[in-house]
């Protein structure tokens, strides 16, 4: 409390023009730029893997299995940040239990089992089962009993089987891909539906973070399908190069629709435009125009329209190596871009008053619940998790057993 | 019959021991059920204080009259306020505020509300210059159509029957939407509950037939409270002879708190 006083004493200090009292503690912090920032790569990851289930992109193929297990590392800890940012976290079960179905955030917790347990696990499941009952039969010792136990019993590798989990696979995609709009729709939305802040209030809210969330999640695997490649001593150039193409055009939608509502709000020019256009170019500068939109959007488009493949061959050849640096420092770019662009929405969002008459600062804490060590942690553990998923199944094409050993099948 | 079996009279005579056992178990039964059935009578007269027996809410329907015209700034609403309702004194968490309106010839518009205007308000400068001043006491609206209310994922925060937006802190999750939802800043995180926190018509008192806190202590007289319904409460007074506005009508969540002389720079 002591700290909590001392901190918002010293935000009084910076604040400019007219904020309510009330406003000078910034309610949705750090941890709730972090949350969207994971549901925007789960989703984006999910997207991608379905285009080469449903869409039949076969360059991208490689990178399929990564992609859900990315999904799903990310996805186990979206609801961390929610968690730690509650007041009384032993209360959060109240929102499955007696939910207020008036309100959007109450649908958290059902779209997001819906998400986990039917879209993303029984996915995995299915596409794995095949493989997991090989591993289990070769393997020996603890691995293959994780094996064994994660193929739940269904170990019938007979060609009607394996035939019908491509077929459940495919329409669990089918399911998944309106099912991760969902998911990361609805986080827009709750923001979006804020009629109270002109910065929030926008239609196109839960469609830019659609957008952008693709982006991001592409831009991961990306980054997660080189470095992994470079450890691995091999990775395919023409997935690599489809993946920049599927990341350019991601890109040249999300900035469009950015774009879009800026130009929108500037030219309706409501009541708040003024406030708005100071927070752009003081409070925000740094964030919005140099690191969402210069360096994050506009420079990763550039590298990429010259680079990738994106017009059907390069407009530049460049020698694959370079290519894949190239590619490597965008989808670094865009990441940096896509967090800037989700903390220009949460914290942006309250660094003016809904009186319209001034702006308040945000001071981030290192430490404490709500300080940048707890986020780090909470951005790195997917990584942690998406380890040992590798490790358990392994995405790779050359880890799967093509062959069962003779007189398995069919058992 | 082996040795350990019991003889006929021996298991003839225990239906007779077990009703015994019956006849003094019902014994201390009767002899507790007047214990058992004061304590309930206490537990449902505490249950019944705690909801005023006499009080009906569906006779009221409550909203707030502010003469802008009357409040000379002193504050004192926001100390009565805080002090009734326990509200942390650091300068970040008001339930009502006042906010002082100085708007100078050249069309400039100064707005201040230093510690939420608990101490008055330091004078001008100069008075040259400006085109007219005034101050302009807020709290929570009680909208008919309440976005807390909506957004709010576990229900915590309600509307009552007689119109006043509460907050159940034992229920509240502290995720803090109701706090973005708000379009007029009346609410805070209580840093001792960790729960969503506003004005709540000082309901402890309206329902004992008193007036809000702040309505109390206005040595002015420019809070008025009472029914919005009812034809002959101060209230309905108030609305029917001022020309009455209300704050951000273009949000559609139609405000209980009625300001009259209310100017177009007051947001």
């Amino acid at each position: 409390m002591q700290g909590l006083t001392e901190q918002l004493n010293n935000v009084l200090q910076q604040v400019s023009g007219y904020i309510y009292p009330n406003e000078v503690e910034l309610q949705w912090s750090l941890l709730i730029v972090v949350y969207p920032y994971i549901t925007g790569l789960v989703a984006g990851a999910f997207i991608l893997a379905s285009l080469e289930r449903v869409f039949n992109v076969k360059e991208v193929e490689p990178t399929y299995r990564l992609a859900l297990l990315t999904a799903l590392a990310f996805l186990l800890i979206a609801p961390l940040p929610l968690l730690l940012h509650l007041g009384h976290p032993e209360r959060s079960l109240e929102i499955f239990l007696t939910p207020n179905t008036h309100s959007a955030m109450a649908m958290f917790g059902f779209i997001y089992a819906w998400y986990l347990a039917v879209v993303l696990l029984l996915e995995i499941w299915f596409d794995y089962r095949r493989d997991l009952v090989l591993w289990a039969r070769n393997e020996h010792g603890l691995r293959r009993w994780i094996h064994l136990i994660l193929t739940l019993g269904a170990t019938d590798i007979s060609e009607a089987a394996v035939e019908f989990d491509r077929k459940a696979v495919r329409f669990i995609t089918i399911i998944g891909i309106p099912s991760a709009f969902l998911l990361h729709g609805y986080v827009g939305f709750i923001f979006g539906s804020v009629k109270a802040n002109p910065w929030w209030s926008s239609v196109l809210i839960p469609i830019v973070f659609l957008f952008s969330a693709i982006v991001s999640g592409i831009a991961l695997v990306l980054i997660l399908y080189l470095l992994t490649g470079l450890v691995r001593r091999g990775f395919e150039m023409a997935c690599l190069d489809k993946l920049a193409s599927f990341l350019f055009y991601a890109l040249i939608l999300d900035f469009s629709l950015e774009i879009l509502d800026f130009i929108h709000r500037l030219y309706e020019a409501e009541e708040s435009i003024k406030i708005l256009s100071t927070l752009i170019s003081t409070r925000l500068f740094l964030s919005l125009i140099v690191l969402q939109a210069l360096t994050g959007t506009v420079l990763p488009l550039l590298c990429l329209a010259f680079v990738s493949p994106a017009f059907g061959r390069p407009l530049v050849r460049f020698p694959e190596e370079l290519r894949r640096l190239v590619y490597l420092g965008s989808a670094v770019l865009i990441q940096i871009g896509i967090f800037s662009t989700r903390w220009n929405v949460v914290i942006g969002g309250q660094l003016f008053s809904k009186s319209l008459r001034g702006l308040t600062v945000y001071k981030m804490a290192l430490t404490g619940m709500e300080g940048l060590f707890v986020s780090v942690v909470l951005l790195a553990v997917p990584f942690v998790l998406l380890y040992i998923f590798v490790k358990l199944l392994p995405p790779w094409k050359e880890s799967s057993p093509t062959q069962p050993p003779e007189g398995a099948a069919g058992d | 019959m082996t040795p350990e079996a019991k003889p006929p009279q021996a298991i003839a005579g225990a239906p007779e021991q077990v009703s015994q056992e019956r006849r003094e178990f019902l014994k201390q039964c009767a002899a507790a059920a007047p214990l058992l059935l004061a304590t309930i009578a206490v537990a449902e007269g505490v249950a019944a204080g705690a909801e005023e027996p006499n009080y009906k809410p569906e006779e009221h329907y409550y909203g707030m009259g502010i003469s802008v015209n009357k409040c000379i700034g002193c504050g004192r609403c926001v100390d009565a306020c805080k002090t009734e309702n326990n509200v942390p004194r650091e300068p970040f968490y008001f339930r009502t505020w006042v906010e002082r309106y100085v708007i100078t010839t050249d069309g400039q518009t100064v707005v201040t509300s230093p510690n939420g205007g608990i101490e008055g308000f330091p004078s001008t400068v100069s008075e040259k210059g400006i085109l007219r001043t005034f101050f302009v006491p807020k709290l929570c609206n009680h909208c008919a159509n309440p976005p807390c209310v909506q957004v709010c994922p576990v229900g915590a925060t309600f509307l009552t029957r007689d119109g006043v937006v509460l907050v159940d802190k034992d229920y509240c999750i502290g995720c803090r939407y109701c706090i973005q939802a708000c379009p007029y800043g009346a609410r805070f995180l209580n840093p001792v509950t960790r729960t969503a926190e506003k004005c709540t018509f000082c309901y402890h008192r309206v329902v004992q037939g008193k007036v809000p806190a702040c309505v109390e202590v206005c040595p002015t007289g420019a809070r008025v409270f009472g029914d919005v319904t009812a034809r002959s409460s101060p209230l309905a007074r108030f609305v029917r002879f001022n020309e009455i506005q209300v704050l951000k009508p273009q949000l559609n969540t139609e405000p209980k708190v009625y300001y009259a002389n209310l100017d177009g720079e007051v947001r």
